[in-house]
């Protein structure tokens, strides 16, 4: 494994909590690794398991799903739904042969900046630590 | 103007600008350390050496900060001879302060590691920033350079503290190696200016940000701080500002409004546990009130989120929350009604924060979760261990040496106890705002007794003078829900009050036809932001914008110094019109706050507004990458990548409009209803009132007298009267439902009211269908007379008292009150919210007509929230005596040869206790209606565990379901006491006015979407939608069954979920559609 090895990472955040608490990131200048590239859905509830294994299966090293906090959710409960998604992509992952720690999911709502960058650096690192993608 | 040709590349750049700041100006950074924009250029440091070429002249290695941008010359700023030379200043740098992470971090960017040299462990670099700024800005000149060669040196004059220092800490802010200047120049500390947001507990500088998510936000200056208002120097944040926002000159402007009303909402103030020294708050560090703890729970607070206490710094074992502190006392005879709820939150979060072994102590004398849900946290809490002590501690007393705190109470078994705590919370109360006298005497408003604004039970929302109204805890103590409801409650009293004139003010806007873009290729336009120096400073603007240039369908690519200006608005204007672009691309911040500005500028130049796209630079790469520059270039460029891949599958989008039936379904003609019913007629709309009983009143019928004096039948007349005198409201009684279609703005209903058929349509439906009293099975109920509920020993004391008066052959009457009846227990685990103040009011009334009665009490908690506290001390005073049962050891009624007896175990006393008694009344809970579920399914709306109607949100949607178009009061949302009722009614009809006002509802474009083709009708995605707003259809095509998903585009709000559960692409989200994501994470990909 190289040591300047630079994982690409792709976290899906949900407009509402998630891409707030970014923001909020940005806002308070809190430094965290640069190798994140977001995208921003209307809930975490959007995100196709097969956006993530594609992803996953094309090059990227890993993919971290963001949304609001049990019961905060704009769309009710379309989190609850994201998490039954995100365990169903977990057993998928094995069978594409994909380290379970390559995907992940968290919520963060929109003030808690110093988490999303703390999950962000913990992401990265992880990601490092198991090296490139197997299908890069 | 000059030309400049920087890096072999010419530039015409405006004059009077050193070198420096021309190259910057062109989006390129160079390294520096003494250089700042608010002082005067220095050329001390050397580090932003540049090389220049001039005419005649060699090349040369110039400090660019101090030399001038003359017309002609090149430059080169990263060359294999500036980065050599630049290397050595740095290391030099390094050597003299290794120890400054600041310098260590420029000398690594600069290829710097361990100096070669020996290190002199300074903590000055000679920089002169302390120096130039305490003269040029603070205009105080006290420390300079003395001494020459390597007796050089920072110091005030004579090296010896200086009167003229002012502490102010510029020179501490400013030193790149964080020297602390002012022990040189002053013994005064420097005295931090408290941030109020966090309650004093972090400081603030001069000019702010109130607190990261303020609206507008916007910075403000501290006028009492500002060192340039108050002694004309500094002027830092205007140099600074890049935007030239900041006017020193602003003062404070009078504006006069012409208003049919006002709605007064000051809210309330927090108790100053500084007049109650025995809790030692402000002498002790450690002894916080409520909300400073909430600062400290949250992310944003001082602390970051991290659960420290003040004195140390160090993470707390052991909380003990101050019950009641400013609440229910002698001088303040009310309850704050919040405080229980919040200690009980703050102790689980702080649980959650630090781990479970946390232990947390709450001093308390009854727990008072009255609010929906409130006694199932309750419960929660206690079974994750947080400890409910029942005891009104003396005092706090401080360990000198750890700064714990000691608390001395007793046990509720009578045993001393003496515990140490790390932290103390007090559980603070409200007050009325201390200008309270002051904005009534202003308005013209009366204060009640407690110098709340005062209110009558029937009209909660009006304040004493006409047209002014009242909201939220400036007439009670009271929580988020009731807040938001009574703020709703006085928007529909000013709907009502000023209906003729709804809509006078709006002026609609008018936009060009939209350009057809549909089959037309991609015509992409991408404007790179600068943002002042908040992109430019980090990312490489100039590169970022050559790259997108280069991008698919890309055909224009420029820069702007603020793309959110309004000269930018219309250069982008001109350049859609100039490059006939479709879609466009702004690299800048976050859409979440400038989409709509950009929007709105293309749709100005005829494009829909839906072929946009933002990538996010500042809060993604600048601001949170400011030390890894190239990196976070490269990830501006993957972010433009992203969103002009996205933005190449854009499509017009259309919001779409359902037209409004101008009338309302009301569901229940109890208190609630009707007063929904009169707010809507008031307000100009239609109302078709059903209710399922005979007559109109619900349980109102039923009371008899209130705790102040007023006269429920009196008001219950006047209303009923109103209802049936007002045209628009259509009555059905004995009505009932039969069917209930459609959806926001336009619903039909079939009923059937004594006996005959009815149908109507309406674009509301309000849900006030109210609920019962507790029928109880237990305490001999039903099979003895002498045992009855509340609600019927009011019928009895106010139908001829004859029975009760004492006379000389009828002594004074034994009156035994149970309550917690069918609430609080397995069953129904929920706190009816009004049969303690209610049990009261008829102690009152029993000792009123006869005061020799014994009257007990035999409670759990005793819940008189707000100003009803004060009607417990008087039952307490008129002799009523409260005994308090235990859950597990509940009171026994039994009837024997001498008649009723009540045996119950005292748990204040720790003895079994035999009453003998004549009646026992018992506090029947409330209980949802069996109708609600029949509502419930065909509204399509959740119900609670406990089978009342479930709201959006507990805390701040109180009046809405989640479906849109269908509204919530009274008893059906949990149980509740007249003005509440009242309140959330009126609330109900302004949240149903806000659809009924308009002639169509303008839906979300972004909303899901069925692909016919690919849909084959295996209905994965109709259960996961949160909206209910997918059905499964069939219908005949072609002689064959199609079976497929129809979306009901008013419901649906676009999440997406449907999109995520289709297994063949045949539901998707427009503006978010599989593809163009898939689009972006392709691009991210780099393919």
């Amino acid at each position: 494994m190289s040591k300047d090895f630079e994982p690409k990472i792709i976290a899906f955040c949900c407009n509402w909590c998630s891409y707030a608490g970014a923001d909020l990131a940005g806002v308070s200048r809190l430094q965290y690794p640069t190798n994140v590239r977001i995208i921003r859905v209307m809930c975490s509830n959007m995100v196709h398991p097969n956006l993530v294994i594609d992803a996953l299966t094309k090059g990227i090293d890993g993919v971290i799903m963001c949304g609001c906090h049990i019961g905060d959710c704009h769309y009710i409960e379309g989190n609850k739904s994201a998490q039954k998604r995100a365990d169903a992509i977990s057993l998928m992952l094995e069978d594409f042969g994909l380290e379970p720690e390559r995907f992940r999911l968290e919520w963060i709502s929109a003030s808690e900046s110093p988490k999303f960058a703390q999950t962000m650096k913990e992401v990265v690192d992880t990601v490092k630590k198991l090296g490139p993608s197997p299908y890069c | 103007m000059i030309e400049l040709t920087i890096n072999g590349t010419k530039h015409e750049l405006s004059e009077g600008k050193s070198l420096l700041q021309s190259i910057e100006s062109v989006g390129l950074s160079v390294p520096k350390l003494c250089y700042h924009k608010a002082l005067l250029p220095y050329g001390a440091c050397r580090l932003c050496l540049v090389e220049i070429h001039q005419e005649g002249r060699n090349p040369s290695i110039q400090a660019s900060c101090s030399f001038p941008s003359i017309n002609g010359l090149s430059v080169f700023t990263d060359s294999d001879r500036v980065k050599k030379a630049r290397k050595i200043v740095a290391e030099l740098l390094v050597a003299r302060c290794p120890d400054s992470e600041n310098i260590r971090r420029i000398a690594f960017d600069l290829g710097v590691g361990e100096p070669r040299i020996k290190k002199k462990n300074d903590d000055c670099v000679y920089c002169g920033l302390c120096v130039r700024m305490c003269e040029e800005r603070m205009g105080r000149d006290v420390i300079s350079f003395s001494g020459r060669g390597p007796n050089k040196k920072v110091e005030p004059p004579f090296g010896k503290h200086n009167e003229m220092c002012w502490s102010c800490g510029a020179c501490n802010f400013i030193c790149p190696t964080n020297k602390v200047v002012t022990n040189l120049t002053s013994t005064n500390p420097l005295i931090p200016i408290p941030n109020p947001f966090n309650l004093g507990l972090d400081s603030k500088p001069a000019i702010h940000i109130l607190y990261p998510q303020a609206v507008p936000n916007t910075p403000a200056i501290d006028r009492e701080k500002c060192i340039h208002l108050n002694y004309d120097e500094c002027k830092i944040c205007e140099t600074v500002c890049e935007a030239k926002a900041i006017d020193y000159l602003q003062q404070e402007e009078k504006i006069e409004l012409n208003v049919g009303a006002v709605v007064l909402s000051p809210g309330f103030e927090l108790f100053d546990p500084k007049i109650k020294p025995e809790l030692g708050y402000g002498d002790y560090p450690n002894v916080i009130t409520s909300i400073e703890f909430e600062r400290i729970l949250s992310a944003s607070g001082p602390f970051s989120g991290h659960v420290l206490r003040p004195s140390d710094r160090q993470t707390p074992q052991k909380i003990a929350f101050i019950q009641c502190v400013g609440s229910r006392d002698a001088e303040r005879d009310y309850c704050s009604s919040v405080c229980c709820m919040y200690a009980t939150k703050e102790a689980l979060i702080a649980k959650e924060h630090i781990g479970s072994h946390l232990e947390c102590d709450i001093f308390f004398m009854d727990v008072r979760a009255h609010g929906k849900g409130f006694d199932e946290y309750y419960q929660r809490a206690i079974s994750s261990g947080v400890k409910y002590i029942r005891c009104r501690i003396p005092s706090i007393k401080e360990i000198p040496y750890t700064k714990n705190l000691l608390i001395q109470y007793l046990t509720e078994d009578d045993k001393k106890v003496s515990a140490e705590y790390d932290l103390v919370v007090l559980s603070v109360g409200m007050e009325p705002p201390k200008s309270v006298k002051e904005i009534a005497k202003t308005f013209g408003i009366e204060l009640n007794e407690f110098n709340f604004c005062k209110t009558s039970v029937f009209n909660p929302v009006e304040s004493s003078r006409e047209g002014i109204y009242v909201a939220g805890p400036f007439t009670e103590p009271k929580d988020i829900p009731e807040t938001v409801m009574h703020a709703s409650g006085a928007a529909s009293r000013v709907l009502s009050l000023l209906s003729d004139l709804r809509g006078s003010l709006i002026a609609e806007k008018e936009y060009p036809p939209e350009t057809d873009v549909v089959g037309k290729k991609p015509r992409i336009g991408v404007f790179v932001c600068h943002c002042g120096t908040n992109i430019a400073g980090v990312v490489n603007v100039p590169d970022v914008v050559e790259y997108s240039k280069k991008l698919p369908d890309v055909v224009f690519a420029d820069n702007n110094l603020y793309t959110c200006s309004n000269d930018t608005q219309e250069i982008i204007k001109e350049k859609i019109k100039e490059y006939n672009l479709n879609r466009v691309v702004v690299a800048s911040c976050t859409p979440r706050t400038h989409e709509p500005l950009f929007r709105n500028t293309i749709r100005e130049a005829g494009l829909n507004p839906y072929l946009f796209e933002m990538a996010n630079i500042r809060d993604q790469c600048s601001w949170v990458h400011m030390f890894e520059p190239e990196k976070a270039t490269e990830k501006s460029k993957d972010l433009i990548r992203s969103a002009v891949a996205k933005a190449r599958l854009l499509e017009p989008l259309q919001k779409s409009y359902v037209s409004v039936t101008k009338a309302a379904l009301i569901i229940g003609g109890g208190l609630a209803g009707m007063t929904s019913a009169v707010e809507l007629a008031n307000q100009g709309f239609e109302v078709h009132l059903v209710e399922k009983e005979k007559e109109l009143g619900g349980n109102l019928r039923h009371i008899q007298y209130l705790l102040n004096g007023e006269k429920p039948q009196d008001e219950l007349k006047k209303i009923i009267q109103r209802v049936n005198s007002i045209n628009k409201i259509n009555v059905y009684t004995q009505a009932e439902i039969k069917s209930l279609e459609g959806s926001v703005g336009h619903f039909k209903t079939i009923i059937t009211t004594n006996g005959t058929q009815k149908e109507f349509e309406h674009g509301v439906v309000i849900v006030a269908s109210g609920a019962k009293e507790y029928k109880p099975t237990e305490y001999l109920y039903g099979q003895d007379t002498s045992v009855m509920t509340h609600v019927e020993l009011e019928q009895r004391l106010i139908s001829g008292n004859e029975w009760l008066k004492e006379k000389k052959k009828q002594p004074a009457r034994t009156f035994v009150l149970i309550q917690c009846v069918g609430s609080r227990d397995k069953e129904r685990p929920y706190c009816s919210r009004i049969c303690c103040s209610e049990s009261i009011k008829n102690a009152l009334k029993i000792k009123e007509i006869s005061p020799n009665a014994n009257v007990y009490i035999l409670y759990r908690d005793i819940r008189t929230y707000g100003f009803r506290e004060s009607y417990y001390t008087k039952a307490r005073q008129k002799g009523v005596a409260f005994i308090r049962y235990d859950e597990d050891i509940k009171p026994i009624v039994s009837r024997n040869g001498h008649g009723l007896q009540v045996e119950v175990f005292d748990q204040t006393l720790r003895v079994a206790i035999e009453i003998p008694t004549d009646f026992v009344v018992l506090s029947a809970g409330v209980t949802p209606d069996e109708g609600n579920k029949t509502v419930a399914q065909f509204l399509k709306v959740p119900l609670t565990s406990d089978g009342f109607f479930l709201e959006a949100h507990m805390k701040l949607r109180p009046i809405d379901f989640a479906t849109e178009g269908v509204f919530l009061c009274g008893l059906a949302h949990s149980a509740k006491a007249i003005d509440e009722s009242i309140i959330q009614a009126q609330a109900a009809a302004s949240r149903a006015a806000t659809i009924l006002s308009k002639d169509f509802i303008e839906l979300e474009a972004t909303i899901s979407q069925v692909i016919e083709e690919n849909c084959d009708g295996c209905a994965f995605c109709v259960e996961p939608c949160p909206f209910k707003a997918i059905t499964l259809i069939e219908f005949m095509r072609n002689g064959v069954v199609k079976k497929m998903v129809e979306v009901n585009e008013s419901a649906c709000k676009g999440c997406g979920g449907c999109q995520a559960t289709c297994p063949k692409k045949g539901i998707i989200v427009k503006g978010f559609k599989l593809d163009q994501l898939y689009a972006q994470v392709n691009a991210i990909l780099g393919a």
